[in-house]
């Protein structure tokens, strides 16, 4: 389609997605300007998948090259799963950014410049010779050269504003060109800028102006000839939100409090990326949700001990650092059957590593990181909007098991978003168990048949008083005993009571064919970038098929019929190997691993290469290029289905 | 001692259990077999807190103790009342977050030095500041017995154990300076053998509300036997120890013949006489809003001292439990009850039709 504006002669393209990276000094509001574009498409009603990328240091010296925060959107008109391997547009607010940021920009790639910050100083401090904006280093990609600092100050004029604070609105003025480039409405920013500058009204209107201005500039200067249209994708109707793994998560344990009717009590240490679920649950107050910011990590999970103990939801979130400070704690709570929730947030090691960055190498820490032999259920949610559902699930098993339960995230899911159909709170499952209350029967270590559970009387209950602790008990009295033959017995029913939980969640779901040449098995946060590669070799024709595990311990009951089904089994994983090995040892089959550990989330096109490297050259003819074969085929069952919901 | 079982103005009484409540020191022995070695001052210790138990008035199943590690961490399981031992260090944590769940609960936190003052410090100082409505009794024996005799953050200077064969290079730490440091707003020392004053000062600390630290002088016979003998003993104890008693001066000795005066901001032994009169002495004062007093006995000690017992501190404040729920109510208060499908849908929605 071409319209006319003006003189001017501009062509519409429909595109089926777009991703876009944002990119720039911490100090200049990528975070926010990555967020604003998102709520907008998700209004738009696009599906959309987000990566945030931020340093570190909170404020690394300004331009410098670990001072860059970036924040890559991917959103489309049919259903994505992750935030795009390479983005389509890369906006580069400074040098720095642009240097960093450049090398996963795919040839012929757009960029987007901000002029005005290719200083002599900046391009020092980011390490450039010459000036990349004229060395030609930058010819194969269609460069837009925009100074958008003396735009956006020129806009702001006569607001009585430092030129600092000017300075500090130019990301909108980016913005901007952005919605007029992708036809989006600028209403819902317009909003929240309103709702977020309520009390200064003068910090309001130049973000509004520089919003408009960088609006403008694209419908009014000749630089650009295109402009794209994603249209909205076909969702299931319903309400939707934006949501990101820790909002879901801190989301899906205030539901829990409610399902479980019993008050919340969450005990935390700050730590990156976990933080964020203390600082919503701590909003939470009108819901009686008690939150408490601990002296350490070790603290905060002996209070949630302390708190279940007494009846309530006790629980305390961490990154691997926390855990492993913490295992005394969490081997306590195994000896003393108390429920507990333990969130591992996972991000790069070991050490404190890489804090903001992703990896999935906590696995065999909370499966094994304890003295003696001390079973841990461990659930791991597979998508940010997920973690609703699975906050839900741990304390489901952790009450009717009487059980600590692990749940396991990372700073991928924490901090990426999806949109969330809303669940209504009705159709979500009571997971509500009642604690012992007759003295007649009463034994503290006696067991439910069915699920192992000991009784779990609480204080305050008439008769009931009873002693526990972290020496070993006896059968059924739950008294200290040091019986060689009792010992024993009590290391088998705590391991039974685990493995037992297996008939009580759902068979490991297969995505393609029941059986063939590869079964590619994940879990966590690389469900995305699996099953699209999974959806690009099916469309090539190939035998391939996804599952994907939310349990971890213990493994779904088919598991093994499901891996024995596949001539191989190939399992991509953010760590060394580490659900291989507990795969190649559990079932005894020669299942091949595929690491990359970079503190970044998978390329869909890693998996897809490994998985045809492994399949060997194909007898058919290959189809459409990969791109294209994006298949429309299978249900939108992330967002549709919740399992702790409608079914 | 029952004299109080009736009075409505106890905190954490309801009316009801304060109605029917009659019971005795015999209702808190559990069915287990105590364990601890013969002559071990623990025993004493656990006979004065049973005694005591009765009047707070709390029905047995609403009183919780919680241990750590060592040879003090199993006297919980000889109170029949609910019950923890958990890991070294960590009751304090663990009293943190039962008594901000249940504030209905009285909750005892049982530690010993080396459990409260080396890998259970942090908790210790933490706890207290936050005024955690806990009880907080603390067996000083200056070693560790459980793991049978090495040395322990009291431990004097130079103290020859196990692990220490050629002595101890580490100084030793004050545990009631550590205490009123940490802004514990009940702060008190007592000796195991002085069986009548144990049990005032527990009953003390059981009706404070908010932290409550206790120090327990207490001989490890097998151990470290007669740690404190130099001036706990019946024969001198009068003469070098001081009973702290609120709002009166400080006069020790068997014929209340010294007394303790302030030289410059050093406390100074004095013979009362001619020259010195009860005037010239210290008076103290455990209610004062800064615990100046409080850390200055803290610090006293035999042989340059006689060492006080009784209570050093004791000031109300805030309690952590009450914070946390008054922030609860307070909130429910201004935007009524959490509505579950609300919180749900914050932020920006749409919908697909
Ligand atoms: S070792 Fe010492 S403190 Fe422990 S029980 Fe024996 S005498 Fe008591």
């Amino acid at each position: 389609m071409t319209t006319e504006i003006g003189e001017r002669q501009l062509h519409e393209q429909e595109l089926d997605r777009v991703t876009i990276r944002f990119a720039g000094d911490s100090g200049d509001g990528m975070q926010l300007t990555g967020t604003q574009f998102t709520r907008t498409a998700a209004v738009f009603g696009n599906d959309i998948s987000t990566l945030p990328d931020f340093p570190a240091e909170i404020r690394a010296p300004a331009g410098s090259l670990p001072g860059v925060s970036g924040f890559q959107i991917s959103f489309s008109s049919s259903e994505i799963h992750t935030p795009g391997d390479q983005p389509d547009v890369l906006v580069a607010m400074n040098p720095a950014a642009l240097k960093t940021n450049v090398g996963d920009l795919p040839a012929g790639g757009a960029l987007i410049v901000n002029s005005d910050a290719f200083t002599q100083q900046n391009l020092n401090k980011a390490a450039y010779a010459g000036s990349p904006l004229t060395d030609g280093s930058l010819k194969q990609y269609t460069v837009f050269e925009i100074p958008i600092s003396t735009l956006n100050a020129r806009a702001l004029e006569g607001l009585e504003m430092t030129n600092k604070q000017v300075d500090l609105t130019k990301n909108f003025f980016a913005l901007g060109i952005m919605f007029w480039l992708y036809e989006r409405s600028m209403d819902p920013t317009l909003r929240w800028v309103d709702q977020k500058f309520s009390a200064r009204p003068v910090i309001a209107e130049a973000n509004k102006r520089a919003l408009k201005a960088g609006y403008a500039f694209g419908e009014t200067t000749e630089i650009f000839h295109e402009r794209y249209i994603v249209p909205p994708a076909h969702l299931e109707p319903g309400v939707y939100r934006n949501i990101t793994g820790n909002e879901a998560t801190a989301l899906g344990f205030l539901a829990a409090s409610r399902l479980a009717r019993r008050p919340l009590f969450y005990g935390s240490y700050p730590i990156t990326p976990a933080s964020d679920i203390l600082h919503q649950l701590s909003t939470y107050k009108s819901f009686g949700v008690k939150t408490f910011q601990a002296e350490d990590e070790i603290a905060a999970i002996g209070a949630a001990i302390g708190a279940s103990y007494g009846g309530a939801l006790g629980m305390t979130a961490t990154a691997g650092p926390g855990i492993a400070l913490k295992s005394e704690a969490m081997g306590l709570a195994v000896m003393v059957e108390l429920p507990l929730v333990v969130c591992d947030i996972q991000r790069a090691g070991p050490s404190t590593g890489m804090p903001t960055k992703t990896e999935q190498a906590d696995l065999l820490q909370v499966m094994f990181g304890r003295n003696s032999d001390s079973p841990i259920p461990i659930v791991a949610p597979a998508t940010p909007a997920e973690c609703f559902d699975y906050a839900i699930e741990a304390w489901r098993i952790a009450l009717k098991y009487v059980t600590p339960v692990v749940y396991l995230s990372d700073a991928f899911l924490a901090t990426g978003a999806e949109p969330w159909k809303i669940p209504s709170p009705d159709k979500l499952p009571d997971i509500a168990v009642e604690n012992v209350t007759d003295p007649s029967s009463y034994r503290p270590y006696a067991r439910n048949p069915e699920t192992l559970a000991r009784m779990w009387a609480v204080p305050g209950t008439k008769g009931l008083e009873h002693r526990i602790g972290g020496l070993e008990k006896a059968d059924i009295t739950g008294n200290v005993s040091y019986d060689p033959e009792n010992h024993h017995q009590m290391q088998v029913l705590r391991a039974q009571k685990v493995a037992g939980i297996a008939r009580d969640i759902p068979p490991l779901d297969v995505y393609g064919p029941p059986e063939g040449d590869l079964l590619i098995l994940g879990w966590g946060s690389t469900y995305g970038a699996i099953r699209s590669a999974v959806e690009r070799l099916q469309a090539n024709g190939r035998s391939v098929a996804h599952a994907h595990l939310r349990y971890l311990n213990p493994f779904p009951a088919n598991t093994e019929q499901v891996v024995r089904s596949y001539r191989r089994v190939l399992i991509p994983e953010v760590n060394l190997g580490q659900l291989l090995m507990l795969i190649r040892a559990r079932f005894l089959i020669d299942a091949v691993g595929y690491d990359r550990v970079r503190g970044k989330p998978f390329r869909i096109a890693e998996i897809f290469d490994e998985a045809e490297r492994l399949l060997g050259p194909t007898t058919r003819e290959s189809i459409a290029p990969a791109r294209a074969a994006r298949g429309r085929t299978h249900s939108r069952e992330r967002k549709a289905k919740r399992r702790t919901g409608d079914d | 001692m029952t004299e109080t079982n009736g009075q409505s103005s106890e905190p954490g009484l309801s009316p009801e259990n304060q109605a029917v409540i009659q019971l005795t020191r015999k209702d808190f022995v559990s069915d287990q077999e105590v364990r601890w070695c013969p002559g071990c001052g623990d025993y004493s210790i656990l006979a004065q807190t049973q005694k005591v138990m009765p009047d707070f008035g709390y029905p047995r199943e609403n009183i919780v103790f919680i241990s750590g590690i060592g040879c003090s961490g199993r006297l919980p399981y000889y109170m029949n009342t609910f019950g923890f031992h958990t890991i070294h260090g960590r009751a304090p944590t663990l009293a943190t977050g039962l008594k901000a769940a249940r504030p209905d609960l009285m909750v005892w936190v049982i530690t010993g030095d080396g459990d409260a003052l080396s890998i259970g410090g942090n908790h210790v100082l933490h706890s207290m500041r936050r005024n955690v409505d806990f009880k907080m009794v603390m067996f000083n024996n200056r070693i560790y017995g459980l793991t049978k005799g090495q040395a322990s953050p009291t431990s004097e200077l130079g103290k020859r154990t196990k692990s220490t064969p050629s002595g101890t290079i580490d100084t030793p730490i004050m545990p009631l300076t550590i205490a009123l440091a940490a802004e514990a707003s009940f702060v008190a020392r007592s000796v195991d053998t002085h069986t009548e004053h144990l049990q005032g000062t527990l009953e003390l600390a059981g009706r404070h509300r908010g932290s409550a630290f206790v120090e327990v002088l207490q001989n490890c016979n097998i151990f470290n036997d007669g740690a404190f003998r130099d001036f706990t003993d019946r024969e001198v104890r009068e003469d070098r120890m001081l009973l702290l008693e609120d709002g009166q001066p400080m006069i020790f000795g068997k014929d209340r013949d010294k007394g303790i005066r302030l030289r410059g901001l050093h406390p100074e032994v004095v013979a009362l006489g001619d020259a010195v009169t009860e005037d010239d002495l210290l008076v103290h004062d455990a209610h004062a809003p800064e615990p100046y007093l409080a850390l200055m006995l803290s610090r006293m000690w035999w042989p340059e001292f006689p060492v006080p017992v009784g209570v050093l501190r004791d000031v109300a404040r805030p309690t952590h439990d009450e914070l946390l729920t008054g922030q609860i109510d307070a909130a429910v208060a201004a935007s009524g009850e959490g509505d579950l499908a609300r919180a749900l849908k914050s932020g920006e929605t749409w919908t697909v039709e």
